[in-house]
């Protein structure tokens, strides 16, 4: 390659990044295979803006649920999985962080709600606590479940059956349970996975709204594939396809003039 | 194109109801047939043993020869009963439990952890083997091992090893299953709080399977409650109650056997098979409510 090209190259990296100060995560470099030289994620360099909302687009397995997972390390739990590069949370690599530590900072939602099913609601909020062994007063635990409930707009709807088992709840309301339960510990950033695929219209509208909602406390990563779901709530978009990260700008920019032509003819339903 | 309507508007609704007809009753006929050999032993069981049960029946050892002959002459129902029966019997499957639950449900875990890996499948085939092993072959190696050299003399903890080794399979086959049928999703909602992986194990996976886990130790202990062979040649029978794990112990499958070799207890037979029938058939209806109750998933 001769360095005019190696230029022109760089020039092109540069102008899909959208200039973000002071970010949250950064993410460097980042490839992960889930065999030898299967990539699945391919030199992903971006940077997540501090409370504020941002989407991963792309169509089915282009990497974009690996490089959320990557995000707290849960891809970690493929064996023989290859990580390369970086990601920082502030100053710190995670990828040297414990991810016991990791976990409690950057929390996770996941494509279908998962309370767990021998415990209470209430139980289900201070799930990360008592499974952690981190022994709290009453009081303190009261406040952690009702602020967390409250936060996801349960409170009024469970206050009454807090003792009832987790599953009892519908669909919508079970997927707020699981983001009560990842907020109670007050996560900096809560990474979400396709979390409202498995609800119904109305409550995923309540979901969507919570989010806008909590983007004002925490930083939120949210893969979709719902292009309308991005372009309704999220700041910034990113455009995957097949483990690169084609696009990465603020949403509106993107939906309306897109700079890669794959971008386009995703947006535009040419594929996907 | 004619021929094709007629033949599509041709009624033959009759022929189908009659096949419908044929095959249900086949189907009644069938299941009938299959029931009747369980109605027909509870209902002889009953039917033979209901004089001897009484209070005495469960609270009192087993009459000698003399005692049961006289009674027998005379018309009347044999005295005692198989306490030392039924006391040695749970010392021998709480014992067998005891060692069996622990390792079993341990060995399952590991083999759901590495489901792919060579150890973890040899294992599981040696677990497979070990469930074909005739029960008497067990209770020999359980003589050689215990009998001979731990408690120098027949005992229930050299029943409660054989009995033990019998269980294994079945319980470590069953944790296995149970732990399949649990969502990864469960599993991961906890690693994403954080929670160390030996924890999700204790405080998500096993609360979540436990009612599996239940209906397999329950179905376990079902199993070997009857088993006669192995004890014949480890615990051996006591005349009293024993609760002394190296001493001879009686268990009710071998009071049983040592009835119908006695002419004058015939009678005794069956009231206790009928009440280890019952025991076996409750235990195996509490695991069927308790598997019921695992829609929790």
């Amino acid at each position: 390659m001769t360095t005019v090209a190696m230029a022109e190259k760089q020039v092109k990296m540069e102008e899909r990044i959208v200039d973000i100060k002071n970010p949250v995560l950064s993410i460097q470099d980042l490839s992960i295979a889930y065999n030898k030289d299967k990539y699945a994620v391919k030199h992903v360099n971006a940077d997540i803006k501090k409370n504020a909302i941002t989407a991963i687009m792309g169509p089915s397995g282009c990497g974009k649920s690996t490089l959320l997972r990557a995000i707290n390390r849960m891809h970690e739990l493929y064996p023989d999985i290859v990580t390369e590069g970086k990601i920082n949370l502030h100053d710190d690599d995670i990828l040297k962080m414990s991810t016991i530590k990791l976990r409690r900072k950057i929390g996770m939602v996941f494509q279908r709600p998962n309370p767990f099913p021998t415990m209470s609601i209430y139980d289900n909020v201070i799930a990360g606590y008592k499974l952690n062994g981190i022994k709290l007063k009453r009081a303190e635990r009261d406040e952690i479940v009702e602020r967390s409930l409250r936060n996801v707009a349960l409170w009024d709807e469970v206050k009454d059956s807090l003792m009832k088992k987790g599953t009892f709840l519908s669909g919508g309301q079970q997927q707020r349970l699981c983001i009560a339960r990842a907020l109670a510990f007050q996560p900096e950033v809560i990474l979400l996975d396709e979390p409202t695929s498995a609800l119904d219209p109305v409550a995923t509208a309540k979901v969507e709204d919570l989010l806008v909602e909590l983007k004002k406390d925490y930083t939120i990563v949210l893969v979709t594939h719902n292009m309308s779901q991005a372009a309704r709530i999220s700041d910034y978009s990113m455009f995957m396809y097949l483990g690169e990260l084609v696009e990465y700008d603020k949403t509106k920019v993107m939906f309306t003039n897109p700079r890669d032509s794959r971008t386009e003819g995703y947006l535009t339903g040419k594929f996907g | 194109m004619k021929a094709q309507i007629e033949l599509a508007n041709q009624d033959n609704s009759s022929y189908r109801k009659l096949k419908d007809r044929i095959f249900f009753w086949f189907i009644v006929v069938m299941s009938v047939v299959t029931i009747s050999p369980i109605v027909m032993i509870i209902g002889k069981l009953v039917v033979k043993g209901f004089r001897q049960f009484n209070f005495n029946f469960f609270t009192q050892t087993t009459p000698d020869t003399f005692e049961a002959m006289m009674a027998v002459s005379q018309g009347e129902i044999i005295p005692g009963g198989i306490l030392n029966g039924i006391t040695g019997s749970l010392l021998v499957v709480v014992l067998a439990s005891v060692m069996a639950i622990p390792l079993g449900v341990i060995i399952g875990i590991y083999l759901y952890e590495n489901q792919a890996k060579r150890y973890a499948g040899l294992i599981r085939s040696i677990a497979d083997v070990l469930q074909g092993v005739p029960s008497i072959v067990l209770g020999l190696i359980s003589y050689l091992w215990i009998v001979k050299h731990v408690t120098t003399g027949f005992s229930a903890l050299a029943g409660s090893v054989s009995l033990c080794i019998m269980m294994l399979p079945l319980i470590i086959r069953s944790t296995e299953e149970t732990m399949k049928m649990i969502p990864t999703s469960i599993k991961e909602a906890g690693l994403a709080l954080g929670v160390p992986y030996y924890k999700i194990i204790l405080r998500v996976l096993i609360p979540t399977g436990f009612s599996g886990l239940m209906t397999g130790i329950l179905l376990a202990i079902s199993r070997i409650i009857g088993e006669t062979a192995p004890l014949m040649l480890t615990t051996l029978g006591s005349p009293v109650v024993n609760m002394n794990i190296a001493k001879p112990t009686s268990a009710v499958p071998l009071l049983i056997w040592e009835f119908y070799n006695d002419p004058n207890m015939v009678d005794l037979i069956w009231s206790s098979s009928l009440f280890l029938m019952g025991f076996v058939l409750t235990l195996n209806i509490i695991s069927k409510r308790i598997a019921a109750k695992r829609r929790t998933i």
